[in-house]
């Protein structure tokens, strides 16, 4: 059991509330995990704790064998985690080629360098990872003023840029239009597959879930209560009445506020 | 024992007024978010109305009807000033609003003199309060016990206010979350006005009762505010219970801090605050910020190093800088030479605060660093001017080290306070210390080397290093480090998300600010020959941040224009009236109402308004529109 990512009962609260109780699940390399639940469910506090950025109040995560809890998101990081934010969190000042070379530039160790222009610094490379979400049209723009699934999409590219073994995705097409929400979950779907990378995903577009999805977890109230193949999940009568009857309703939503 | 417990009673009732400002000072952070420099202006403002009132018109009113009647007149002007200045300018970022607040308190200095003139002023006793009562053998005023029993009578009645009326029960709605009291269809413009008046009623009270205790005087209001802002930061802004306790606390420390260090009394105030801060980042009642406003800095517009042509043209101006010196008299040079060393000094400040997204409040103490350390290498170590200027620096740069270290870690206004404090403790040591620095006297005869002692000479070797200077400044801005700091300042999630450790980086920032700061302290020492504590107080550190806002702190080099531009135009000021205050705080106060992005960011907005749109079909103006309306 050689997992990329191994959590085991990982808890946290706040004063009383159980944001996340007793989540343990396995992640191996190349494989595309979805963690679904209604809002409020806890998906983004797990997040939270996978990248360092809040520490668990209890568990164990390990990535490749190693435990990384107490570690601050830079050090995740630097062991090959990527993530994107559910509420996008780019360099509105920079542009959008700019936002991708500073996280080059970290990747290489070179922040500290006083001397020499960091416009210039690993632009080919930047311009590639671009391409690769589809941005590259819009390298010169400001950040600051793109749509918001065009910043969804430079997110990954700046998740991407560290080579990362682990890709946590907390709700990566919100706010796109429903063509768009396939094409990138695809498009991070193929990636993945290609280098071997594990992605872990949360989404509310139960179309993009059960279409990309090796597995499927299923949390509610900060608990587990079902995980399985995409066709398992679907048809556990546990998470149709929790969850999917919820979830209709909230595609619905989704579609209409789309439109 | 007898003498502890007096000393504790003299602490006592120094916490009454003090609390009283402090607790006005909170409640408006709480509800408006606005951090009110001016607090100490109405402080004066009211001492001075109620000597008026007490004293030469005492008849109808007595003495506590006059006491009264001064604070209900100044928190009119408080609402005043809300409604005309403050109301314009709730969204800006918190720098604005001290800063405009800041321009009213320069205004008010003048507006004070004009009416009171330059004489302290002895007021009145109150009357039945005149005498003193024997304490354990040892006389103490009745006048401050009453002041003691009156800081807790002011807390219960502001307790009573806020739980017992409705007025009340919105203001603590509003301190807790603004949107909902928006959305519950309160007038908040009448609620801010209101609490505004309240805010600056309980400061003007707070100085009308000092009448009794002191004289009054115009350097009232920059010491009150100092000491009210270590007060709420240590009690945590926006916490009325945590004003009296933390204005008790720091009452005594000074009471008995005397006592222990005479000297630096008023640093162990100071060191007990940024404990405070390190330990407990929001004070020791106050709650943690919400999502922080946009740092200072922050640009839609992506920076660009300059083209060829741009080059050329700061390349021309500097030559032409460089030939002054042949058709100028001595003392258009010597102005020249200083507006020079402030140059530098304004740029490093742009660079903490645009790039960095720190504004610093208290940059001046790196400056005046500089400055000192210049002049001790030359009167302790005999050093020349060359190794004085090298060297001088790298007190500024030991500051920026030791007070950068506890500075990184706050944001906003705790940050600019933070900063603001460890200034004054740089300025209260080089003050008290009066062994080594002088004090007061300062240090005297600190000339350059006989190459460099002609007006001409100076001019040119100041011209290079500042030249060269703001060159490093501008080239870090563009380099991998100076991407990595405006990382850190745009998203601290992000940045912290991709390897960048965000109080690392701010700290070497902090400490290149620092340095370059003391490099123009040190040029400062030789220029004038001399070096003295105010070159670390807090006006110092105001000129430089209305530099900076003049220039513009959305734009990379503003604040080589707004420096030039200050700079002359207050030595000008200075010359041609006796109300420079008054039409310097005019000043500060029209630009940040009306032209917030400072002379360089309004040239540019023209410049990109006049150039054609871009063929890519995108709408930058439109995006910005929406992302504006979107942010609102
Ligand atoms: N900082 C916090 N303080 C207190 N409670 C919190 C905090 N962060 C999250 N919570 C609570 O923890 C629970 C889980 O929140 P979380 O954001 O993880 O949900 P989520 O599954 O990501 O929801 P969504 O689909 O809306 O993004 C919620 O009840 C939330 O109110
Ligand atoms: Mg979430």
């Amino acid at each position: 059991m050689n997992a990329l990512l191994q959590v085991e009962k990982l808890a946290k609260s706040y004063g009383g509330v159980h944001a996340v109780r007793g989540v343990s699940f396995a992640l191996e390399a190349g494989k595309i995990l979805a963690l679904i639940g209604p809002n409020g469910a806890g998906k983004s506090t797990c997040f939270n704790m996978l990248n360092g950025q809040i520490r668990p109040n209890a568990g164990s995560i390990r990535l490749e064998g190693q435990e990384i809890i107490g570690l601050p998101p830079r050090a995740v990081w630097r062991r090959g985690v990527g993530r994107t934010f559910q509420i996008t969190a780019t360099f509105p000042s920079m542009t959008v080629r700019e936002n991708v070379q500073v996280t080059l530039l970290s990747f290489h160790h070179r922040l500290w360098a006083m001397v020499g222009y960091a416009g210039a610094a690993y632009r080919d490379e930047a311009n590639r990872l671009l391409a690769l979400v589809g941005m590259e049209q819009q390298a010169e723009r400001p950040c600051g003023e793109l749509a918001y699934g065009d910043l969804k999409r430079l997110e990954l590219a700046i998740a991407l840029a560290n080579n990362p073994r682990l890709l946590l995705m907390d709700e990566p097409t919100a706010g796109m239009a429903p063509k768009e929400r396939v094409d990138l979950m695809r498009l991070t779907a193929d990636i993945a597959r290609e280098k071997g990378i594990g992605v872990l995903f949360t989404e509310h577009d139960m179309d993009v879930v059960f279409e990309h999805a090796d597995a499927v977890m299923v949390l509610n109230r900060g608990e587990l209560i079902a995980r399985g193949t995409p066709e398992e999940v679907r048809r556990d009568p546990q998470v149709r009445a929790i969850y999917l009857g919820e979830g209709l309703l909230y595609h619905d939503k989704d579609q209409g506020s789309a439109a | 024992m007898e003498f502890l417990l007096v000393q504790a009673l003299s602490g006592l009732s120094s916490a009454a007024s003090l609390f009283l400002v402090a607790s006005g000072l909170s409640i408006i952070f709480g509800v408006m978010r606005i951090v009110n420099f001016a607090h100490g202006a109405f402080y004066m403002l009211g001492a001075y109305v109620a000597f008026t009132l007490t004293d030469r018109f005492s008849g109808p009113l007595g003495f506590w009807g006059g006491i009264l009647v001064a604070c209900l007149i100044v928190s009119v002007v408080g609402a005043l000033m809300e409604m005309l200045l403050l109301r314009r300018i709730y969204h800006a970022p918190e720098l604005f609003q001290l800063l405009a607040t800041f321009g009213v308190t320069l205004m008010v200095q003048d507006i004070v003199l004009l009416i009171w003139g330059p004489e302290d002023l002895m007021g009145p006793r109150a009357p039945g309060f005149t005498g003193a009562i024997e304490l354990l053998g040892r006389r103490v005023p009745t006048y401050d016990l009453l002041l003691i029993g009156l800081g807790p009578l002011v807390l219960g009645l502001l307790w009573l206010l806020f739980h017992g009326t409705r007025w009340g029960v919105l203001v603590r709605a509003a301190t807790q979350d603004r949107d909902m009291v928006a959305a519950l269809g309160v007038n908040q413009k009448w609620l801010f006005t209101s609490v505004f008046a309240l805010g600056v009623f309980l400061a003007a009270l707070g100085g009308a009762l000092q009448i009794p205790r002191t004289t009054v005087s115009h350097a009232m209001d920059l010491s009150i505010i100092v000491e009210v802002f270590v007060v709420v930061v240590i009690g945590g802004l926006g916490s009325v219970p945590g004003a009296f306790v933390a204005a008790v606390l720091v009452s005594e420390l000074n009471a008995f801090g005397i006592l222990v260090l005479p000297k630096i009394s008023m640093v162990v105030v100071f060191l007990v605050m940024a404990v405070v801060l390190v330990v407990r980042p929001w004070g020791l009642f106050g709650k943690p910020e919400g999502t922080p406003r946009a740092a200072a800095g922050l640009s839609i517009r992506p920076w660009k190093p300059m083209s060829g042509v741009e080059r050329m043209l700061v390349a021309l101006a500097v030559v032409a800088a460089a030939a002054l010196p042949l058709f100028a008299g001595n003392y258009v040079l010597s102005v020249s030479t200083e507006i020079l060393v402030f140059v530098l000094f304004a740029a490093s400040l742009h660079f903490l605060m645009t790039v960095g997204g720190l504004a610093s409040f208290g940059h001046a103490a790196y400056f005046g660093l500089g400055a000192y350390g210049a002049a001790f290498m030359v009167k302790y170590l005999g050093a020349p001017m060359e190794l004085a200027l090298l060297a001088g620096p790298l007190l500024g740069l030991a500051g920026a080290v030791l007070f950068g270290w506890f500075c990184v870690r706050l944001s906003g206004v705790y940050f600019a306070m933070l900063t603001l404090a460890f200034a004054q403790i740089a300025w209260s040591v080089a003050f008290q210390w009066v062994e080594v620095t002088g004090g007061d006297n300062g240090m005297l005869s600190i000339w350059p080397s006989s190459w460099a002692s002609s007006p001409q000479a100076f001019f040119w070797l100041t011209l290079g290093i500042v030249a060269v200077g703001v060159g490093v400044l501008r080239m870090l801005v563009f380099s991998p480090f100076g991407f990595g700091l405006r990382a850190a300042r745009d998203s601290s999630l992000r940045s912290e998300a991709i390897g960048i450790n965000r109080k690392s980086t701010q700290w070497v920032a902090f400490i290149v600010a620092g340095t370059f700061a003391g490099v123009a302290g040190s040029l400062l020492a030789f220029l004038k020959g001399s070096v003295f504590p105010e070159n670390l107080a807090i006006p110092t550190s105001v000129d430089g941040l209305v530099m900076v806002l003049l220039g513009g702190i959305e734009t990379v080099s503003g604040a080589v224009i707004g420096a030039i531009v200050y700079k002359a135009l207050a030595i000008w000021l200075m010359s041609k009236t006796e109300l420079s205050k008054l039409i310097l705080g005019a000043t500060i106060v029209l630009l940040v109402v009306a032209f917030p992005k400072g002379i360089v960011g309004f040239l540019e907005d023209l410049r990109h308004r006049l150039k054609p749109p871009r063929q890519n079909g995108a709408k930058p103006e439109a995006a910005l529109v929406a992302k504006a309306e979107a942010a609102e």
